[in-house]
């Protein structure tokens, strides 16, 4: 079986380095959880695309099934799937992520 | 019905006997928890495994009553 969404999302998390699928936007996160990620991502002032779940049923649907994750935020770096907000949270905190970004060649700005 | 700490506990624990599990209600109302397990079956997985193993424990309830799970795993040092 082939879903559509799936495609798209393929394409979104290939096209560029860090994708976060998240609740409202970079300016106006709709959920706190969201929100986290945001602020890690802007501290560390790497370059990332986001989408909105909000506005699309069946991006908010179809990238749970994607990643056999059923929450949002999910951040996608290099087209693999990282982890939701607890993760990205611890590994912001114990330097993994700032490593991982490096070892795929993202350079954080701070 | 909202979940209990207790409940998420027992859940957890039947897909991961032996598993040590911390469960808390962080506002006392069932709105919000914090989970920390560790698992023997954690060793060699990653930490997005190692959460999709706890949500499969929690199959569907993820994001219906249980809105907000904040999760913490690992494998026993």
């Amino acid at each position: 079986m082939t879903n559509p969404v799936f495609d798209r999302i393929k394409n979104d998390v290939n096209a560029h380095d860090i994708v976060l699928y998240m609740k409202g936007d970079r300016m106006f996160p709709q959920c706190g959880f969201s929100a986290t990620v945001v602020e890690i991502l802007n501290y560390f002032n790497v370059d990332y695309q986001t989408h909105n779940v909000l506005q699309d049923e069946s991006l908010r649907n179809g990238i749970k099934e994607y990643s056999d994750w059923p929450t949002i935020p999910q951040l996608y770096v290099k087209g693999e799937f990282l982890g939701g907000c607890d993760i990205v949270r611890e590994m912001a905190a114990n330097g993994e992520l700032v490593a991982h970004f490096e070892s795929v060649g993202i350079e954080p700005k701070n | 019905m909202a979940l209990s700490a207790r409940e998420i506990e027992k859940m957890i624990l039947e897909i991961l006997p032996g598993a040590t599990v911390e469960v808390q209600d962080m506002r006392g109302d069932g709105s919000q928890f914090a989970a920390h397990v560790i698992s023997e079956e954690f060793v060699g997985k990653n930490r997005v495994q190692q959460h999709q193993m706890v949500y499969k424990a929690l199959e569907g309830k993820i994001g219906g009553e249980l809105h907000a799970l904040s999760l913490q795993t690992s494998a026993p040092k």
